[in-house]
């Protein structure tokens, strides 16, 4: 009989810690399809951040080590100027990238650092139980805006991905969801062009990924699924937000 | 013996070059030598000094609270650093440019015209060695013609540049 | 040549290849230094970092993947570093980190201090670690210890401060290099580079089980005992017949020095002590010293930080007077010389020939 699914060879056999629905398992193992794809994984370095996502190196069968919460830019830079040969990523959230990390990762890309960043966004802190983030939609009730994001009071979504896009640094940004099966194809193309981009020494890409988080947004599985199209591909529309790799499927 | 010498003026004075110059020569000549430049707010602002101390034995302190010899180059300087000469040290000036009013009697003051000589020498900017040559004459803390080599040995490639400078300090040395 | 680049001059003999910084006063011709020598060099790497907590996480990654790296700065910008040195001593991670101190606290000035004693010999940031600190007393010592830094770094995996100040950054005086930059350094064993031909590896500090993290602070602990054993250094100057002896590191020490060969000369029997790592502390050393001396002067330029240390190592036992200046002032060797004098008549000392 022909294999046609299994467990891809750089996910190690133990099983997630997330929660049902989560999104963070879905990247997860299309990152190790990927690098096992690419033939790569003897070159990865990855860079996780605090956030749910810090126990990814218990998954990821590659070499990783675990950056300081929004210091992944930074730390992935090191390694890649230290190392040039490796294959440098970082896996980041949205409060480690686009808040306490805002200055490195602006940083780094400005400096177009060729490395990945793979950024997760779910418009919420996850680990600590579902506090505002600053991708948190308007309106949207958290732990800490209990009577929903006000503007007036925390601003609005910060859109990092079309920040980042005016630097002449970064060559690649694309925004994907993992909420439906053609989603997840698309984010696993976008992860394995991010990675492209760096093998070709072209500068900084970044793949932002929205992403469920059921249990902080109390809503079942489908019903988040269904909350990405509905309300957060409104504010974070997704598609390529920048491409001068000069690639075929370049704009 | 240990001697300690501030050098003072504005930036572009040259009045660190001066220090490093008699640091450098004392250093070829066996000395224990320090130099120590003011810096941060202070340069940016205009002013610059530098502390140069000489000694045949270990230098504790780069700091001179009280030098023996002071250089002022602008009248700034010599405001700021003439109460702090060492009863007996010797405070020179750069004549062209600054007027001592109520000179101490506890210490001698040597006057060099030296922003004139260099005008002469048709190198306004070599003033500082015209002072240097000078001092390099009244306190002996080194020979002329080590200040000359390290002349020589700062100023590499540049020929032109060495010729003036050494005239310049020259011209300093045979003021006494 | 000045202090700061002769660490700079120093680290690359030493095989350092990747420096991170961002400027502050009075240590920035040392990061001009790399920007000239270090950051062209085959294999090396230079950056101006965006603040210096990026600047410690770059050294965080750059160490992770096995270079020799170093990181400088100056007392508010160390402040800001405290984050990524927790993390490199809980990753087991090799760095040096150079301390061209100011006055404190706050922005305070840019001239000479040294009120990050506590700061650097207390781990300085969150959790139970330590750091080696290595504290110089001239432009000659700076080079000479910033080669050694990155030795101890490796040999015990371990952050390594050196603790200067601002006036050693910025003096100049004769300095010989006594080692010529390798031609290549081993890549050490434990460095991420991909997991050609082995399993992979992670470097982390997190973990969700307590007896791991307790394990990790059990054997950060040896190794910090057998550091305590074997790394202790120390310096004293005519000691063996002296009354009084003046306990100070850094420039104070040298200052003091001077202050001491006066007091000679009038007849006064002062010794000093100097300890060249203010972790560990030389407190086996200052006890013995005590033991033989009437009483010791501790002389610092803060209000009192290294003062604690030798208190703890006295456990009482001896007499233990303290003369600061703090803020950036920098004290006069007549200055300590009178406060040398003034314990040593008030306290009745014999005066030898």
């Amino acid at each position: 009989m022909r294999k046609v699914y299994g467990r891809p060879r750089f996910l190690k056999k133990r099983s997630f810690h997330y929660c049902a629905g989560c999104g963070h398992s879905i990247v997860h193992r299309l990152l190790a399809e990927v690098i096992e794809e690419m033939g790569i994984h003897e070159r990865v370095v990855g860079v996780n951040s605090a956030g749910c996502s810090v126990f990814a190196y218990n998954y990821l069968d590659v070499d990783m080590a675990e950056a300081a919460h929004g210091r992944g830019a930074a730390v992935a830079t090191g390694m890649k100027r230290a190392y040039p040969e490796a294959v440098v990523f970082t896996y980041q959230g949205d409060g480690d990238l686009a808040a306490i990390g805002t200055a490195e990762t602006i940083h780094a890309a400005n400096r177009g650092e060729k490395i990945s960043a793979i950024f997760i966004n779910n418009a919420i802190y996850g680990m600590t139980g579902g506090q505002m983030a600053p991708t948190t939609l308007v309106s949207m009730r958290t732990t800490t805006t209990p009577f929903g994001r006000d503007v007036m009071l925390e601003g609005h979504p910060l859109k990092i991905s079309e920040m980042l896009a005016l630097l002449d640094g970064v060559v690649y940004i694309e925004r994907t969801a993992v909420n439906s099966p053609a989603g997840i194809r698309k984010t696993k193309k976008a992860i394995r062009k991010s990675f492209q981009t760096q093998l070709d020494g072209k500068g900084f890409s970044l793949v932002e990924i929205l992403s469920p988080c059921p249990v902080n947004w109390k809503m079942g599985v489908a019903e988040s699924w269904q909350w990405i199209d509905k309300e957060m591909t409104g504010v974070f529309p997704l598609g390529i937000i920048k491409d001068t790799t000069g690639n075929k499927d370049a704009d | 013996m240990l001697i300690k010498t501030i050098f003072a003026g504005f930036g572009g004075q040259g009045v660190l070059s001066m220090g490093l110059n008699l640091a450098e020569a004392a250093m070829l000549e066996g000395k224990n030598v320090t130099f120590l430049p003011s810096y941060g707010v202070e340069v940016r602002g205009g002013t610059a000094n530098c502390t140069v101390a000489v000694s045949d034995e270990e230098i504790a302190s780069p700091v001179a609270s009280a030098p023996e010899f002071v250089v002022a180059m602008n009248q700034p300087s010599l405001v700021r650093f003439q109460n702090q000469v060492q009863s007996g040290g010797v405070l020179f000036y750069n004549a062209s440019l600054v007027n001592p009013q109520n000179p101490r009697g506890d210490i001698e003051l040597v006057g060099v015209p030296a922003g004139e000589i260099a005008e002469k020498l048709d190198s306004p900017k070599s003033a500082n060695m015209v002072m240097l040559g000078a001092f390099a004459r009244k306190t002996n803390i080194v020979s002329m013609d080590t200040v000359a080599e390290v002349l020589s040995t700062i100023l590499k490639n540049k020929a032109k540049l060495v010729s003036i400078n050494k005239k310049a300090l020259k011209a300093g040395y045979d003021l006494f | 040549m000045d202090g700061n680049s002769a660490v700079g001059e120093a680290a690359i003999r030493a095989g350092c290849q990747c420096y991170f910084g961002y400027p502050i006063t009075p240590q920035n011709e040392l990061t001009e230094y790399m920007a000239t020598h270090l950051s062209r060099r085959k294999g090396c790497s230079f950056i101006q970092a965006e603040s210096e907590i990026s600047a410690i996480n770059m050294v965080f990654g750059a160490s992770a993947v096995g270079a020799r790296s170093m990181t400088s700065s100056s007392s508010p910008g160390m402040s800001l570093k405290q984050e990524g040195i927790s993390y490199l001593a809980s990753c087991e991670l090799p760095a040096v980190i150079v301390n061209m101190s100011r006055g404190g606290p706050g922005l305070g000035t840019i001239s000479a201090a040294q009120s990050d004693y506590f700061q650097s010999t207390r781990g300085g940031g969150h959790g139970d670690y330590r750091t080696i600190v290595l504290a110089p007393s001239s432009v000659q010592e700076l080079a000479d210890l910033t080669h050694r830094a990155f030795d101890l770094a490796d040999k015990y995996r371990i952050p390594v401060i050196i603790l200067g100040d601002g006036m050693l950054g910025q003096m100049q005086e004769p300095v010989d290099f006594r080692h010529e930059a390798p031609a290549e350094l081993p890549v050490r064993s434990d460095a991420l580079r991909g997991a050609r031909g082995r399993p992979s590896k992670i470097v982390r500090t997190c973990t969700s089980n307590t007896s791991e993290m307790e394990e990790l602070n059990w054997s950060l602990y040896r190794r910090y005992q057998l550091i305590e054993k074997k790394e202790t250094a120390f310096e004293t100057f005519l000691v063996d017949d002296a009354e009084l002896i003046v306990v100070a590191f850094g420039i104070a020490a040298r200052i003091a020095k001077g202050a001491i060969k006066s007091a000679r000369a009038n007849g006064l029997k002062v010794g000093l002590a100097r300890p060249i790592t203010l972790w560990p502390f030389p407190s086996g050393r200052i006890k013995e010293l005590a033991a033989t001396a009437k009483c010791l002067l501790v002389f610092e330029m803060n209000m009192g930080q290294m003062l604690e240390d030798v208190q703890l190592a006295l456990q009482g036992q001896g007499e233990v007077f303290f003369y600061g200046r703090p803020g950036g002032v920098i004290p006069t060797p007549s200055e300590v010389l009178r406060v040398i004098s003034r314990h040593y008549y008030q306290r009745g000392l014999k005066k030898g020939k």
